[in-house]
């Protein structure tokens, strides 16, 4: 396909560009930050994500959602990383759905309509150290009764205290390290034994530590197959990376334009400081690597939107660099920003929380680099 | 199936029938580039005969229209097709400046005539162009150029110096920069066409820090040329000249070995695993090299449908020559004594490091990176001053 978006995904974009921008600018992001919100989100602004489709955008038509790909979730993303909106978007509509796709009818029924709706929310249970190393997972599941019991720990479970449910990775055979004898589980917040301390992230996102003390699940909460839970974390990660390289684009995006605005008005020595080359160069720099982040994001969501058996190593890229790029941005942003970058009623500081918290979800920049010399052979 | 998908099964089939199996494996040098014109060698037969079935389907030129000798391939139609030869592994048919840079400037700027005639050439293989823009006191700064062409009715006389005029000694026409008014800065300068048989043309190599000598002094000394081989009005060749630099600057990012997103990692694995940080810096190159790829991809889309900015292909000049000297500092590393062999067989006559030494002139010809971002800075972020 062209690299360029149709009239349909322009069409997307600027309604989704208009609706951020009036209803979750950076404002909003501030106003829930500062009244020490529980969720660190708005219910009212998923409601109404729900009422404009978007939490369904990637929900098979067939299902009730509006089926569409990547490049379509990717295009909110960006929009969302451009105003700092908080949302649960990125793990429920985004991450989540990718691997309720693959569960049974019954599964997608319990959980889809409450998505559709915007009353539903998903925690992503998969992480278990201070680093994205999904295949690792040593949590256990072991059979009881006419399903599986439970045991382990989970962290950086985004929004997991606010969730309905959490999509949780263990080990139904095989060592850590191994990638077979996973198995996903969709398990209930309420189960017994399931028990969260949320934690507070320099963004003001909130993700819970979960323990899980011998949780009782039934058969079908298992999601695709026993044993055979890789090949669908591996879908919820990918959706998951790409989804984040997109947000990144945003918040890469909005800061630089940020910047770009401060350089052409901000005078110092009786000239704008845009004038002078040492910053003219880092900004042409900064817009190139910018650039080329969005190109290869945009290549990863229509190779994973094609089914492409490039597209790991596409996404696996497209995180890494996504993730360099964005990072550059808030640095050079704050730095060339001056003493007020410093400041946290100035905005720009909120965009370099932010990028950490996305360099650091479903894997980092030099996790994903590495995972794109294996895939290359070396 | 889609008209595309049709033109892409029909392209596959001609590629299948004509392109000879030894032009389907990689070239090892420069040696091995067709490059054409008038004294060209032709290295084998199958190099000839792939020649000729591209120049009479118009692939050599593929997007070119029929009446230039191109095919009239439409954008989609020219990607598949370079597609499908990759796929198969298919050789360049023809390389030449006369494709890259000319032959767009033809197209916009030159009479009808001109058109049929020099890009018919071109086409063809029959002509091997190479570009006079540079003079020793003129480089970044271009437009201070000296080289003079005194009006005598009908034909100028043209005295001066170009320097960097690449395979100007191989090269069988030039397309040149002369000056045809000295009171005008920018529009003095005349874009003109003329045969480097001409008496009073002279050449001289540049020995080079990488031993070889691609780019020539070339010298004007009363060279006389006719008024109808001028590309333009007079005096505003400027405007074809940088038009043409657009090109040339997309040419030039596009340098990059295979030109395409095959890992250099996998064959130097052996290296690699024993240095864990060399390893990170080539997986890093890597994250860079798709990335550039991808971007590339999406500015040729976004060019052919005149949705790019104008100045773009000037970032992209920038990222891709960058890019490109990254890669060949860690062919040197990963090759490591044995890359610094300079003539031994066992380092391919000291390949990788002449290579290496070639690739530091990527970002000095046609712009130097901090002119390009100079240029995208204040065109396409719009920064202030002068």
């Amino acid at each position: 396909m062209a690299m360029t978006l149709n009239d349909d995904q322009n069409m997307l974009r600027d309604t989704a560009r208009d609706f951020m921008a009036s209803e979750a600018p950076v404002t909003h992001f501030r106003k829930f930050r500062d009244m020490g919100c529980k969720d660190g989100f708005s219910h009212g602004l998923w409601k109404q994500f729900a009422e404009m489709g978007f939490t369904g955008i990637l929900i098979p038509e067939a299902d009730g959602g509006m089926g569409m790909g990547q490049i379509e979730a990717g295009i909110l993303l960006e929009e969302i990383g451009r105003n700092l909106s908080p949302s649960p978007f990125l793990t429920t509509s985004v991450a989540a759905v990718a691997a309720l796709k693959l569960a049974d009818k019954a599964t997608r029924d319990r959980w889809f309509p409450g998505i559709l709706a915007g009353e539903t929310v998903i925690g992503i249970a998969i992480e278990e150290g201070v680093k994205h190393r999904p295949e690792k997972i040593a949590c256990v599941a072991e059979r009881s009764g006419n399903g599986f019991k439970l045991t382990g720990q989970k962290q950086f479970v985004v929004q997991g205290a606010s969730s309905d449910m959490l999509i949780v990775a263990a080990r139904t055979a095989g060592a850590a390290g191994e990638t077979d004898g996973l198995t996903l589980f969709a398990v209930d917040k309420d189960a017994a034994g399931l028990s969260m301390e949320a934690a507070r992230l320099v963004d003001s996102a909130v993700a819970a530590h979960v323990k899980l003390d011998g949780v009782q699940v039934d058969a079908d909460a298992v999601i695709g197959d026993v044993d055979g839970g890789w090949a669908v974390l591996s879908k919820m990660l990918d959706a998951g990376r790409v989804g984040a390289a997109a947000e990144m684009v945003g918040v890469g995006t909005g800061a630089m334009d940020m910047t770009f605005e401060y350089l052409k008005t901000r005078k110092q020595f009786d000239r704008v400081i845009g004038e002078f080359q040492a910053l003219q160069h880092r900004a042409a720099h900064l817009y190139g690597e910018m650039e080329g982040a969005r190109s290869i994001v945009l290549k990863a969501q229509s190779l994973m939107d094609e089914g492409h058996a490039k597209a790991e190593l596409y996404v696996a890229a497209a995180k890494a660099k996504a993730g360099l790029a964005c990072n550059l941005s808030v640095r050079e942003g704050v730095q060339m920003h001056g003493g007020i970058g410093m400041t946290d009623e100035y905005d720009i500081g909120l965009y370099m929380k932010r990028d950490r918290s996305l360099n650091e979800f479903f894997g980092d920049a030099y996790y994903h680099a590495d995972r794109v010399a294996t895939m290359n052979g070396y | 199936m889609s008209d595309l998908d049709t033109f892409r099964a029909e392209a596959r089939a001609w590629l299948e029938e004509n392109c000879p199996a030894e032009m389907r494996t990689p070239a090892k040098g420069d040696e091995d580039v067709c490059w054409g014109g008038r004294n060209f060698v032709f290295q084998s037969e199958a190099q000839k005969l792939w020649l000729e079935a591209c120049v009479a389907k118009g692939y050599t030129v593929p997007d070119w229209p029929k009446a230039y000798g191109g095919a009239g391939l439409s954008p989609q139609e020219t990607k598949i097709l370079r597609q499908e030869m990759a796929k198969l592994g298919c050789r360049s048919p023809l390389n030449s400046f006369g494709i890259w840079m000319l032959g767009p400037a033809l197209l916009k700027f030159g009479t009808e005539e001109q058109k049929v005639h020099y890009m018919g050439q071109i086409a063809r293989g029959e002509i091997r162009w190479c570009q006079g823009y540079s003079e020793p006191g003129s480089g970044s700064d271009l437009v201070s150029m000296q080289t003079f062409g005194e009006d005598k009715g009908d034909h100028w006389v043209v005295n001066g110096q170009k320097i960097w005029t690449s395979y100007a000694d191989k090269a069988d026409w030039i397309f040149c920069l002369v000056r045809t008014d000295k009171t005008n800065k920018y529009q003095g300068i005349s874009f003109l066409l003329f045969d480097m048989e001409t008496p009073g043309v002279s050449t001289k190599p540049i020995k080079l820090i990488s031993g070889n000598s691609p780019f020539c002094e070339t010298f004007f000394d009363n060279v006389v040329v006719p008024k109808h081989q001028i590309v333009g009005e007079i005096n505003r060749g400027w405007d074809v000249a940088k038009y043409l630099l657009g090109h040339e600057r997309e040419m030039i990012s596009g340098m990059g070995g295979d030109g395409g997103v095959t890992s250099i990692g996998a064959a130097m694995k052996a290296t690699l695993s024993q240095e864990p940080v060399l390893r990170a810096q080539m997986a890093l190159f890597d994250v860079d090299n798709l990335t550039f790829r991808a971007h590339g991809e999406r500015f040729m889309d976004e060019w052919k449908t005149g949705k790019a900015h104008p100045a773009y292909s000037n970032l992209m000049k920038y990222v891709g020559t960058e890019l490109n000297k990254k890669r060949n500092e860690l062919v040197m590393s990963i090759g490591g004594s044995q890359a610094l062999e300079w003539e031994s067989e066992r380092a391919n006559g000291g390949s990788k490091a002449r290579n290496w030494l070639r690739t530091k002139a990527n970002s000095i010809e046609g712009g130097t990176s901090e002119v390009m971002l100079n240029v995208v800075s204040k065109r396409i972020l719009e920064m202030p001053g002068g």
